[in-house]
Formats: C-alpha cells, structure tokens, sequence
C-alpha cells in the first residue's frame, strides 16, 4: 500500500518505521532541511523536502495513488489543510489527521478529514478504561445525532443496585442495550431486569444525557 | 452589518477602519495586541486577543452573531481553517478568506469556499501597469 505522510517529527518518523517495516511504501514530506537528511541516513529514500499542503509538491508525490494520507504534523491548520487538499484535489480515499488540540477533532471530521485523531482525546480514554473506578466509558461517539455508545459499570454502593430496570429513573433518550453479567453469556435487559454489583451496562444516549445516566445508575 | 475580522496586519487593519467607518459593527481578531497599533485611534469597533482557528474564541468574538467573516492572517493553512469553521460551524452567510497560494485557493474555490489570492491579484496588476501605454 503507497501510504503518505506529511511532516517527518516524532509522530512522523516513528509511523513512517513501522509502516515500512510491515512492507508498505511510504513516503514523507517535511519542509525541514535537517529533519529530511535524518531520514535519509536511517531509513533510506524515504523523505521529500517540501510543503505537504502544496498542490505542485503533493502532485510530485504522486499522491493521486496514495491510498492511505497522514497528516502529523504539530499544526492542526496544516494537517486540515494537507488532508482537505489530498482528499478533494487528488481523490486520496483515507486521510489521516493527528489532532493537537482536542477540541478539533470534531470540526475536522465536519471538514471532511476521515479519521482525526487526538492524543489527548486517546490518553484519557485509556484512563476511562483502565481506572475501574471511572463508571463511564466512552466507546463510540456518533459525530452528527451528538449520539454515543458508553458502557457504565455497577460499582459497589450504587444506589441502582438491586433495582429493577423499570424502577429507575432513566433520561428518556438513552437507552440500555446490552448487559454483561460475570460468567454469564450477554443478555438484552428487560424492564424486570434486576441490576447487580460488578453489572457492565452497554447503552446508546445523547451527550447531554451522559451524566443522568451515569447519576442515576452509578452513583453511590 | 456585524463583522468579525481575523487578523490585524495592514490590510486587516484597513478593512476595519474602512467597515467601521462605513457604521458596520466590526471586530477585529489577532492573536498579538502589539497589531493592534495599525488601527486608527478613531477605531470604535471591538480589538480582542485571540486565535481564530479556536472555535471557542470564533463564538466568543460573535462569529455566531456575525452577518460576515474575513480571515486575512499571513497563514494560508489558518485562514482556511478559521473561515471553514464560520461557515460550516457558525453558518455565516458571507465568508471571505486570503490564500497567497493560487493553487491552494483553486482547491477551495472548487469547494465552495470565497477566496482571494493577492498573489494572482497584484501580479495581474502589475503585468496590466507595466504594458499599459
């Protein structure tokens, strides 16, 4: 697979390594002098001096027949603007955009980048995961409805403990999927469903009612 | 007509007082104080510190509000991002935005994006003062 990427820091030159190691041809693009001859000397021909959001550069890239274009550099503004130019001048199918400030991640998916990520969104769901006492887990946002799917766990004192579904007070737009029970295959809850200690909740609700769910399923 | 200006350089500069002395409701957006220097001291519209391609500091300068928005930052790639964002964000009906790359800007042109690049602009200029007669 012929994988592009633009700006050859930290980011840049590690994703380059792997993927090479793993057998695709990769190229990278950096504006810097410096930073273009330390890929020469480690890894080979790999690396092009020049402006990743440059139409002429990225023409000479042969970026038409990339299949895979990153953006990483530490500017958001040149990793949209390095995506948008690949996606819509050159017709890249999958572009790649490493996000700096989180609060970007939702407008460049709006701007058409396929894929926006974010270090700092990707660090604290992995503390949302990994903490058990955090009884909220993000795992899918879907962008556009402001819907998300999240698993809450039952933690020891929460006040739904013993209850049955329909006695809780739920927000009328989230809704409980799925139950996983210890040793147990996973179940759909019904309203007769009793909650138990250690119960992990899949359900689907809106961002804003995130927290009532949470409240009124994990609280003490 | 409220305006949200991004950018206080020369032209950014001149466009406010221009607007603003025309009644518009201007503000104008740097992200360094010292460019405020270049608007005159009978500038009534609003200066604010702050980087436009933060959507938070777009709704806090009234980018929602706003009637028009112009970004005119030396950044090609910050001027893109800052007028997609009012107006694919904040659904402002007039968007304008400087690119000095002409092959940038035909990319955002074929997105639907209003944009100015001075490179063609003053070069076309120049070429027509030179072989006039």
């Amino acid at each position: 697979m012929y994988i592009i990427i633009v700006g050859g820091g930290s980011v840049g030159y590690h994703l380059c390594k792997a993927l090479l190691k793993e057998g695709h041809e990769v190229l990278v693009l950096d504006k810097d002098a410096a930073r273009c001859e330390n890929f020469e000397d480690d890894l080979g021909s790999v690396c092009v001096r020049g402006d990743g959001c440059e139409v002429a550069i990225l023409a000479e890239a042969g970026v038409s027949r990339a299949e895979v274009f990153i953006a990483a550099t530490d500017e958001d503004e040149d990793n949209l603007v390095a995506c948008q130019v690949a996606k819509h001048k050159f017709g890249v199918p999958r572009t790649i955009a490493r996000v700096n400030n989180p609060e970007n991640e939702k407008i460049f998916r709006k701007l058409g980048v396929d894929c926006p990520i974010s270090v700092t969104t990707l660090i604290l769901e992995h503390i949302e995961e990994k903490i058990p006492t955090h009884p909220l887990i993000h795992l899918l946002a879907m962008g556009e409805e402001k819907m998300e799917i999240v698993e809450v766990r039952i933690l020891e004192g929460s006040k739904s403990v013993g209850k049955l579904v329909k006695d809780l007070s739920l927000p009328s737009d989230s809704i409980l999927a799925l139950l996983i029970r210890n040793g147990q295959k996973p179940q759909v809850p019904t309203v007769d469903t009793v909650l138990e200690v250690n119960d992990r909740i899949i359900a689907l609700t809106t961002t804003d009612s995130e927290v009532a769910l949470q409240e009124e399923l994990a609280k003490d | 007509m409220k305006i949200v200006i991004m950018g206080c350089g020369r032209v950014g500069a001149q466009l406010a007082s221009l607007l603003d002395a025309d009644g518009h409701n201007v503000t104008i957006l740097d992200i360094d104080a010292h460019s405020f220097r270049r608007l005159p001291p009978s500038f009534g519209g609003m200066a604010l510190v702050g980087d436009g391609t933060n959507e938070e500091m777009l709704r806090k300068a009234g980018v929602g509000e706003a009637d028009a928005f112009v970004s005119l930052t030396q950044g090609d790639n910050r001027n893109v991002m800052a007028a997609q964002i009012a107006k694919h964000v904040f659904n402002v009906s007039k968007v304008l935005c400087r690119i000095y790359d002409p092959l940038r800007k035909d990319v955002y042109d074929a997105l639907g994006l209003e944009a100015v690049s001075p490179t063609t602009v003053f070069a076309q200029l120049l070429k027509d003062k030179l072989l006039a007669t």
